[in-house]
């Protein structure tokens, strides 16, 4: 391609990115989601996960989980725009790895096959709280929490088992200790 | 059991509480129980738009002009779409806007109704905020919000969407109560740590410049007298933003001009070499730092900005201070007054070698350029203009292009709230229904729209409103018959490809003011141009000026964006002088 001669600038360097986990705290209205999102759209963030429910319905407050990469100068702009948001009452942000936070992803895994492949499937779920949530001659319905890496790795064994199904949550997030998000 | 009002009767309630005087809208299906309830009130006057796009910026207009928030009434659908370009500038350049829409009644929403749209999510991302009322005892406690997060914190517009049948349900009307802080959000975080902090590096400082933005007008006009009471007592030079400019006055010899893309050179190399740069109410364009990673590379810098979020956007800084301008510098004076009394003096040596290469920068005379006595360059055009005009208390507002910055060079303001341009998004067509809000705000002033002729077009129909009224306001166009900013970068940047710059067919303005029934002029040289500016100054009626300018006039100096400070492109005399051409033409 020719040298492009567009007076508009170059990128600047591009910093190390960086996984956080954003929590917001929002008034649980109409379009708060879309809100949230087209924030994210609208300013070209990324977006790996979400997890949103209300979470005090006697004040209508929602919690959201979302977990996105970025330079620091981008998570900190996200922190920062969120929080100008006008639904917005607060914003936690935690870099993936931080030892005093918990992070949970449920996942349901249908698994097809005979009683030895499913009782071998239980065994590979065994670290991570399986709990049998339907059971039929030839299929079963696993329930696990784990972490997102450890999910990954969890479905590319089971393949072998039968599984045939996979639906999974975003990333939750909770502080460790007597602590709270502030 | 308390009165019951119908939607129709809340709306203006509410706006008799905000103190509304003007509303700028434009009726249609889904607003007319709202239209049908104006002629009960009689403390509100509705000013008839030609377009909705033009109410919006007329409101915009308004509101900048007098500090108070734009109201604007619009119908569903194509009503709404219209006003989304209005509402997104008043977003980039902070301007505090009320909008309010009729929406489909609630039980069509979804069906794609006849004039239906989902004003809603089209306007989420040009908003602070914004409503859908779905029912009527809300409405009054909305639009109070509403009006309350307009002007809180950095202003912007909002939008109230209200479908036709809450407009005519009933309701109890509630007053609304000022809440202290927005879901926890305050304006002010900064405290007297900061403030010590910035005067110590002000103290320490060899080069240090003001740079000041919009937020200083939005601030109120207590910000600007205060500014000019901090340049005065640390003898800093100081620079503006196109959105600053008359915060501080233009011909004070502390003030370098403005600075960017096509800024003064002092001003701009000033920027690139200082020590310390002590941004107020600024936000770090891109048409300002150019070339981030070179922007000021020496510098220590300081943010005083009320938007948290423009902290460490685009540029890094060394002191961060959120907070209102207003409120930040005032505390800054007392504590210099207090503890440093004697700043200016012990300041003075300090900075005096700063001072002597800003008078060499200066030297070089970056708006010079090379006039002519055969045809009207435009920039002499202006600078007649603000001669015969600057003994009046003048508002301008501007379209966007060369005419633009020409008036930004050339117009010398010393006062806050008389220059209303779009900068953020740069929208052709702005200046004409903005000079129509200003002139409601302030029927006995002289008000002029800068124009270029193809901007003008965009919106030309508000004239008519301009008639309607008597708005005596004053279009003055330097018509070049080009796209002339478009037609600059085709010549700079596009080996003279003038794509599409070039308007083929004009109307003749002479005659198209005489059909909208105001006045047209039309200046042709420069001798009869003085006479003719006196002209539209003295006519009592709205003004149509063609002034025919040079067809070829750049503007300069420019920093070809991509390009830091001191990577300037002067005008022609330099170029002919240092050969700066050949050169110039491998920076862009």
């Amino acid at each position: 391609m020719a040298k492009s001669k567009s007076a508009y600038s170059d990128p600047g360097k591009k910093g190390k990115l960086d996984t956080h986990i954003i929590v917001v705290w929002v008034d649980n209205e109409a379009g708060v989601l879309a809100r949230v999102v087209g924030l994210f759209s609208g300013r070209g963030y990324n977006i790996e996960s979400l997890a949103v429910a209300e979470v005090d319905p006697k004040r209508g407050i929602s919690r959201i989980t979302i977990v996105t990469t970025g330079t620091p100068q981008v998570i900190e702009q996200i922190k920062l725009q969120l929080g100008k948001l006008v639904p917005v009452h607060k914003v936690a942000d935690f870099m993936r790895g931080d030892k005093k936070i918990i992070f949970k992803e449920m996942a349901l895994l249908k698994l097809v096959g005979n009683t030895s492949k499913r009782n071998k499937a239980l065994k590979v779920c065994k670290k991570f709280n399986p709990v049998v949530l339907d059971k039929t001659q030839k299929s079963v319905v696993l329930q696990i929490t784990a972490l997102r890496r450890e999910i990954d790795t969890v479905m590319g064994d089971l393949k072998k088992f039968g599984l045939v199904s996979v639906s999974r949550t975003g990333a939750v997030a909770m502080t460790r200790g007597s602590e709270i998000f502030k | 059991m308390s009165k019951l009002y119908t939607g129709a009767e809340i709306v203006f309630k509410c706006m008799e509480d905000q103190k509304v005087e003007f509303i700028f809208g434009y009726p249609g299906g889904a607003v007319l129980p709202i239209y049908d309830e104006l002629k009960n009130h009689d403390s509100i006057k509705h000013i008839l738009a030609r377009h909705e796009q033009g109410a919006g910026h007329a409101a915009e207009g308004y509101a900048r002009s007098c500090g108070k928030p734009g109201v604007v009434l619009v119908t569903s659908g194509p009503g709404a779409t219209n006003v989304v370009t209005a509402l997104t500038d008043a977003y980039m350049d902070s301007i505090p806007l009320v909008c309010i829409s009729g929406q489909v009644p609630t039980h069509l929403i979804g069906t794609d109704a006849f004039q239906e749209c989902d004003t809603t999510g089209i306007t989420r991302p040009c908003t602070k905020h914004n409503w859908l009322v779905k029912d009527v005892k809300d409405l009054a406690k909305t639009i109070h919000k509403a009006f309350e997060v307009a002007t809180t914190g950095r202003p912007g517009p909002v939008l109230v969407d209200i479908p036709k049948d809450i407009q005519f349900q009933k309701a109890k009307y509630t007053n609304f109560k000022k809440q202290k802080k927005l879901n926890g959000k305050s304006n002010n975080r900064f405290s007297q740590k900061d403030i010590d902090k910035l005067i110590e590096m002000m103290s320490k400082a060899k080069q240090p410049i003001f740079y000041t933005g919009g937020g200083v007008i939005n601030s109120g006009p207590k910000a600007s007298e205060q500014l000019r009471e901090l340049v005065s007592i640390t003898g800093f030079p100081i620079t503006s933003t196109l959105q600053g400019l008359g915060s501080f006055p233009g011909d004070d010899n502390q003030f370098l001009g403005m600075l960017g893309m096509h800024g003064t050179y002092e001003a701009n190399n000033a920027m690139h070499d200082c020590d310390l740069m002590i941004n107020i109410g600024a936000r770090f364009d891109d048409r300002i730092t150019g070339k981030i990673d070179e922007f000021s590379p020496k510098s220590k810098k300081v943010h005083i900005d009320i938007d948290p979020s423009s902290i460490n956007k685009n540029v890094k800084v060394d002191l961060p201070i959120v907070g209102d301008v207003s409120e930040v510098i005032s505390l800054l004076i007392k504590t210099i007054k207090k503890h440093k009394p004697n700043f200016l003096k012990s300041n003075k040596e300090n900075i005096s070698k700063w001072w002597e290469q800003i008078g060499k920068w200066r030297s070089v005379n970056s708006l010079n350029f090379i006039n002519s006595d055969k045809t009207i360059k435009p920039q002499f055009a202006i600078q007649r203009l603000y001669e015969l005009t600057k003994n009046k208390d003048t508002f301008i507002t501007t379209e966007v292009g060369q005419h633009q910055m020409w008036a930004a060079q050339h117009y010398k303001f010393d006062k806050p709230n008389r220059w209303m341009t779009s900068g953020g998004l740069g929208t052709m067509g702005y200046g004409l229904p903005a000079a129509v809000g200003v002139q409601i705000a302030h029927p006995d002033k002289l008000v002029v729209d800068i124009a270029g002729e193809a901007s003008v077009l965009m919106t030309m129909q508000e004239m008519s409103t301009a008639v309607q009224y008597n708005l005596p306001i004053k279009i003055f166009i330097l018509n070049n018959e080009y796209m002339g900013m478009v037609r600059q970068w085709q010549e700079l940047l596009h080996e003279k490809n003038y794509s599409e710059s070039y308007t083929a067919a004009l109307p003749d303005f002479v005659k198209l003011a005489e059909a909208y029934g105001c006045v047209g002029i039309r200046a042709k040289t420069p001798d009869e141009l003085d006479q003719k500016i006196q002209e539209m100054i003295d006519v009592k009626k709205p003004v149509i000026f063609d002034c025919l300018v040079d067809k070829e006039e750049n503007c300069f100096p420019m920093i070809p964006s991509g390009k830091p400070h001191n990577q300037m492109l002067l005008g022609p005399n330099d170029q002919k002088e240092n050969k700066i051409t050949g050169k110039g033409k491998t920076l862009v």
